[in-house]
């Protein structure tokens, strides 16, 4: 089995992660406590998410500048494994949630943005789905994942700064507090849970778009 | 520019001649509210604005639905040979937003009608009733383009619509509930400014990428 040097990468850095995430040091914070090891899990989903839809929306204006169906899958595959950090990121807030704020949700200005979020790419996925002409479904594909993508960022990013908020950051900045994390967990997070987490998406929208490729082959064959 | 205006009229004439749709959604805001003050009667300030722009977001799917979805192909084919994509795209955008200033500012008479009027300071709230229909009308014409290419129903406009619209509509509650009492938030100017600016934003993006809905 041979694997690309980034893919060796990505596994020493989970593997680095999960043990330091749990067993090393990390600074107690007071209401945070031990949950702020969730640094390394939760918040690379947000930084992972926001990478992948960006690429998908670049291969959506690439599709509908060249007309090639590759960028299209591309920003498919990429969108969907954006949904997939979405659901994590989520899934993590809401289990660290239940443990400070007394419940997984409460309407949090944060909470609600990434809610919209997977939302919108739901309905890219629906919209993309209710066609059936390849090419014809790409290009308004593209055109809606580039609509939404151009309302749905300025919003998560401007919103939660107008609005106030319980989750670590509060006010100003979104979602990060660079008083609560020492520079250990910032040199870990940057360096080993950030890059890692995203190379594993990368990881897997590479997987899925051979997958799809090899069925087209088998379909033009058969 | 003269094209959009040829077929801004063409659209407005149509509505002269037919006084269909606009009698369609002047009774479908009718009875809605009706319903609403059957099951309701005279509800609290909070629930008031909130009703008030579900509403406003129901009446605008359904108004803003047709404007593309009633366009046979044929008559689209002649559009296509007659003008560019941009003007016809601008055109629609300027009907639709004139059709839900006016439904704005009928349901907010008929809202204040049956089921009470709280607002204290009626001149704002008006004014940000019409500018919240014009930011709806603007989103949701573009939508019913892609759903009318998609050759889907109002449904798909609705789940394609609905999420990118949260945003903006908890905007404008926020701001409409200012309304209700006399008091002045500083926030205010800065989040019309950013209203404004995803209105603009979305007028750039229709002109942008219709060209590409309108060409099979």
């Amino acid at each position: 089995m041979r694997l690309a040097w980034w893919k060796i990468l990505c596994i020493l850095q989970l593997l680095t992660i999960s043990v330091a995430g749990f067993l090393g040091d990390v600074p107690a914070k007071p209401i945070l406590n031990e949950t702020i090891r969730n640094y390394y899990f939760h918040v690379p989903m947000w930084f992972g998410m926001m990478i992948f839809f960006i690429v998908s929306v670049v291969n959506s204006v690439k599709y509908l500048r060249s007309g090639n169906l590759k960028h299209d899958s591309l920003a498919v595959e990429y969108a969907n494994i954006g949904l997939l950090f979405c659901i994590l990121g989520l899934s993590t807030g809401m289990i660290w949630a239940n443990y400070t704020w007394g419940k997984p949700w409460s309407n949090d200005p944060k909470q609600i943005g990434a809610a919209i979020a997977f939302l919108i790419y739901f309905a890219y996925l629906v919209l993309r789905n209710s066609m059936i002409d390849p090419d014809k479904r790409a290009k308004i594909g593209a055109v809606y994942n580039i609509f939404a993508f151009a309302m749905l960022f300025p919003t998560i990013w401007i919103i939660p700064r107008l609005l106030e908020s319980l989750h670590p950051g509060g006010m100003g900045n979104p979602a990060l507090n660079p008083g609560d994390v020492d520079s250990r967990m910032r040199y870990l997070f940057y360096f080993v849970a950030f890059p890692g987490w995203t190379l594993l998406g990368v990881w897997i929208a590479s997987l899925s778009i051979r997958l799809k490729n090899l069925e087209e082959k088998k379909l033009q064959h058969a | 520019m003269k094209s959009v205006i040829a077929l801004f009229k063409k659209d407005l004439l149509l509505e002269f001649r037919q006084q269909y749709t606009f009698y369609g959604i002047l009774l479908y805001v009718a009875s809605t509210i009706f319903v609403l003050y059957l099951a309701m009667g005279q509800p609290e300030d909070q629930v008031w604005n909130g009703l008030f722009w579900m509403i406003q977001l129901f009446v605008c799917v359904n108004a803003v639905a047709k404007s593309f979805l009633q366009e046979s192909r044929g008559r689209l084919l002649y559009f296509y040979s007659i003008a560019g994509p941009r003007d016809f795209i601008l055109s629609k955008l300027l009907f639709n937003v004139l059709l839900m200033g006016l439904l704005s500012l009928v349901s907010w008479i008929l809202f204040g009608l049956l089921l009470g009027n709280p607002v204290q300071n009626g001149l704002r709230f008006m004014g940000l009733a019409v500018f919240g229909g014009l930011g709806l009308s603007l989103v949701f014409t573009f939508l019913s383009a892609i759903a009318a290419r998609a050759q889907q129903n109002a449904a798909l406009m609705a789940i394609l619509g609905f999420p990118l619209i949260i945003p903006q509509i908890l905007l404008m509650m926020k701001l409409a509930n200012t309304a209700f009492s006399q008091v002045i938030q500083d926030s205010l100017g800065m989040i019309v400014l950013l209203l404004a600016g995803l209105d603009l934003l979305v007028v750039a993006l229709a002109i942008i990428l219709f060209p590409f809905l309108w060409k099979d």
